[in-house]
């Protein structure tokens, strides 16, 4: 039994937010040392402020502004910050209720005397970051404040929400790690390849032979494990000429990208046409698989000199 | 399936016989654009769900659920966006419930909506579909760099470029097809003030010297990549009784899938779409769609699917569809218009686009698609596809209630 191989995948992406009126003001607050929130129809204060009242789903928009003090209203030790937490040391993730606000704001407090220094109801306020973007990232974190007791009737004030050069739109960089297995079939497809033998699997129920193989047939709903060796040789069933270069790859254009029904497969993979013009290409054209040094997928396929295959022998792979 | 679950509408009585008659009362719409950076994607979505609204002549608390729709979540990298969403639709409270099927999405998300109508779980239905491609990058979030697999070398309309070779050699048709097409559609979108593309220069010519990007396929014979939402509003009979404005009544409604790739699959006309389409008709008592369906909105997000869906959907037998196309058929002003509102060629913000195709059907028979109504319209079809040609979602609509 072959191995079955794994290796990381990496999901990075650089996402842009537009951000609408009320979360501009907020975060163009954060930059300029102001926290904003913003009062519902029954008179409540938001804070962080959203665009639509939850009750009564009508649009908001008067802004006030809140203390930089508050009430920690519930905590969880953070025993092992992650990339990309806002502190690189234990803390405790912490919803504070900033003095003047109705609802608590979640972020984390600096608590360099370990959880046990940590309560609810204990005071606390932002540390601002030195460089501010206009980001959530502007608090650093919250840090104890037990001289501010006494600030409960802390009075929100209305604000115009209006700053200069506002923030309209940031970047939320995203990133998933996950390790990929491509499963029993392809792993064994793979190390074929490897070879330079083409190996796909057979449908028990259907009879149909799938490369590269999937471990289950998709038409059936059943395990497949009988292993069949097909091509290397097959037909051209269809294609298109690529005019544009695509990022990321290092192709020159143009050039033919096809869809290839190896010699004994029930349905066609994909794969580019090379030795030959690409304006000469065409449907039934029969090729072979160029190989790759160091194994691997074919790097693309070229003719093989025979007649090209009837139109009858193909169309039902189309 | 059973069929005897399926085939009954509009027993008329209220009384928990029978499915209840389906209406959209209301439709609204974004205006389409490359990027709204003005708002974020809660304001995109309020704006068409407030124009739906307006149009029912209702506000929130008379909604009773919400049914959303959008294509995959790393096309703006929002997980669950509907959780953040619930505010700006006045969820807060309600039911709400999210519906993915790659880019039939939109449609799949409708028909949801209507079964919960038509079951009477729920009597007023808000549902929106959307998509704020501007925030992401679409071909990224569906070409993710799998470990061991070949990758794919040519972009997404690399992925349909050969089956639309396929169809031209299977039917014969000729090459400039896909040109009268896009013409046509772009000129559509000329008169609807939502479409995202508004080329008031363009001319066949241009649509024919555009650049070949996979050949056969031509720039000017893709879709944009759009900002934009699409909303809804469906309900029972008594909510089409006081509705200010004529309803569209569901008379069928249907989606089928399989896998994207299998042997034996079509890509050229995709049984699913076939079978779709005739539970569609069956429900409507359409025996012959060609004539007795006044016009359709299908997805097309290259020009050469006209044709092919118009044989996939029964509109012309197998290798007839372009004959339509090219004799003018498929004109606004022909005998069987395709597209009236400019279609995905013209708007393509993905999760919403087959929304606006079932949108446009309703406006359409509601006798409210402004300068892009078909005179007369009686009964119209909406389509959707999404993935490799996977799921299928499709729904008729008329002006008249379905008969008891």
């Amino acid at each position: 039994m072959p191995e079955v191989l794994k290796a990381p995948l990496v999901v990075e992406f650089p996402f842009t937010r537009s951000l609408g009126p009320v979360q501009s003001a907020f975060l163009s607050g954060l930059r300029e040392r102001v926290v904003l929130g913003v009062r519902t129809g029954d008179g409540r204060v938001l804070v962080p402020p959203v665009e639509y009242d939850p009750v009564t789903s009508e649009e908001l928009g008067e802004l006030v502004e809140v203390a930089l003090t508050g009430t920690v209203t519930t905590w969880a030790w953070n025993h092992e910050p992650r990339r990309g937490q806002p502190l690189d040391r234990p803390f405790a993730w912490v919803l504070v209720r900033l003095d003047g606000a109705d609802t608590a704001l979640l972020h984390a407090l600096d608590a360099p005397d370990g959880p046990d220094s940590v309560r609810t109801g204990m005071r606390v306020r932002v540390r601002w970051a030195e460089d501010r973007s206009g980001a959530v990232t502007d608090i650093a974190c919250f840090e104890p404040y037990e001289a501010g007791q006494a600030a409960a009737a802390h009075a929100p004030t209305v604000h115009d929400g209006r700053f200069a050069d506002p923030v309209t739109g940031i970047v939320a960089p995203a990133r998933l790690d996950y390790t990929y297995a491509p499963g029993r079939a392809q792993s064994a497809h793979l190390h074929a390849l490897a070879e330079r033998r083409v190996v796909g699997e057979r449908c028990p129920s259907c009879r149909k032979v799938y490369v590269p193989p999937r471990g289950a047939c998709p038409t059936c709903g059943v395990a497949t494990s009988e292993r069949v060796e097909v091509g290397p040789r097959g037909t051209v069933t269809t294609y298109c000429i690529v005019n544009i270069k695509a990022k990321n790859l290092d192709i020159e254009v143009p050039y033919v990208y096809a869809h290839i029904a190896l010699d004994g497969a029930d349905l066609a993979l994909h794969g580019r046409i090379g030795g030959i013009p690409y304006d000469q290409v065409r449907m039934g054209l029969r090729v072979e698989p160029v190989w790759p040094d160091g194994g691997g997928h074919p790097d693309h396929y070229r003719p093989t000199g025979e007649p090209d295959a009837d139109y009858e022998t193909y169309k039902e792979l189309l | 399936m059973s069929a005897a679950t399926t085939t009954v509408t509009g027993a008329a009585t209220g009384t928990g016989r029978g499915k209840e008659p389906v209406a959209v009362v209301g439709v609204g719409q974004t205006k389409h654009v490359a990027a709204r950076r003005d708002v974020s994607i809660a304001g995109l979505v309020r704006e068409a769900a407030r124009r739906a609204l307006d149009d029912a002549g209702l506000d929130w608390p008379d909604v009773d659920a919400v049914v959303i729709g959008k294509a995959p979540d790393f096309f703006e990298g929002v997980m669950m966006p509907e959780l953040y969403l619930a505010d700006a639709l006045g969820a807060v409270g309600k039911p709400m419930l999210r519906v993915h099927t790659a880019g039939s999405v939109g449609g799949s998300t409708a028909l949801v909506a209507a079964n919960l109508v038509a079951a009477r779980v729920h009597g007023t239905v808000l549902t929106l579909a959307y998509e704020k491609q501007s925030e992401s990058n679409a071909m990224w979030g569906l070409s993710l760099p799998i470990p061991f697999q070949q990758p794919l070398l040519a972009g997404a309309g690399g992925f349909f470029a050969p089956h639309v070779r396929a169809y031209m050699r299977r039917t014969g048709a000729p090459d400039g097809v896909g040109s009268l097409v896009a013409y046509k559609d772009r000129r559509n979108a000329l008169k609807n003030p939502y479409a995202h593309l508004h080329e008031h220069d363009i001319t066949l010519e241009k649509v024919r010297s555009s650049p070949m990007l996979w050949d056969p396929i031509r720039y000017s014979e893709t879709c944009p990549s759009s900002d934009g939402a699409c909303a809804m509003v469906l309900t029972d009979r008594a909510g089409a009784a006081r509705a200010p404005r004529p309803a569209a009544w569901l008379h069928g409604g249907a989606m089928r899938s399989e896998p994207t790739l299998f042997a034996g699959k079509d890509f050229v006309s995709p049984q699913a779409g076939k079978d779709c389409a005739a539970d569609v008709y069956r429900q409507a008592g359409i025996a012959d769609p060609r004539r007795e369906i006044d016009a359709v909105e299908m997805y097309v997000p290259f020009s050469w699917y006209e044709p092919m869906w118009l044989e996939n959907l029964g509109f012309a037998a197998e290798g007839e569809g372009w004959k339509l196309t090219e004799s003018g058929v498929t004109e606004l002003d022909g005998d069987l218009p395709v597209n009236m509102s400019g279609g995905v060629l013209s708007t393509n913000p993905i999760g919403a686009s087959g929304m606006i195709r079932f949108a446009e059907a309703a406006l359409q028979v509601r006798g409210q698609a402004g300068e892009h109504q078909v005179d007369g319209a009686r009964r119209v079809l909406g389509h959707a596809y999404g993935g490799g040609s996977q799921f299928f979602s499709m729904w008729l609509v008329g002006a008249e209630p379905p008969a008891s």
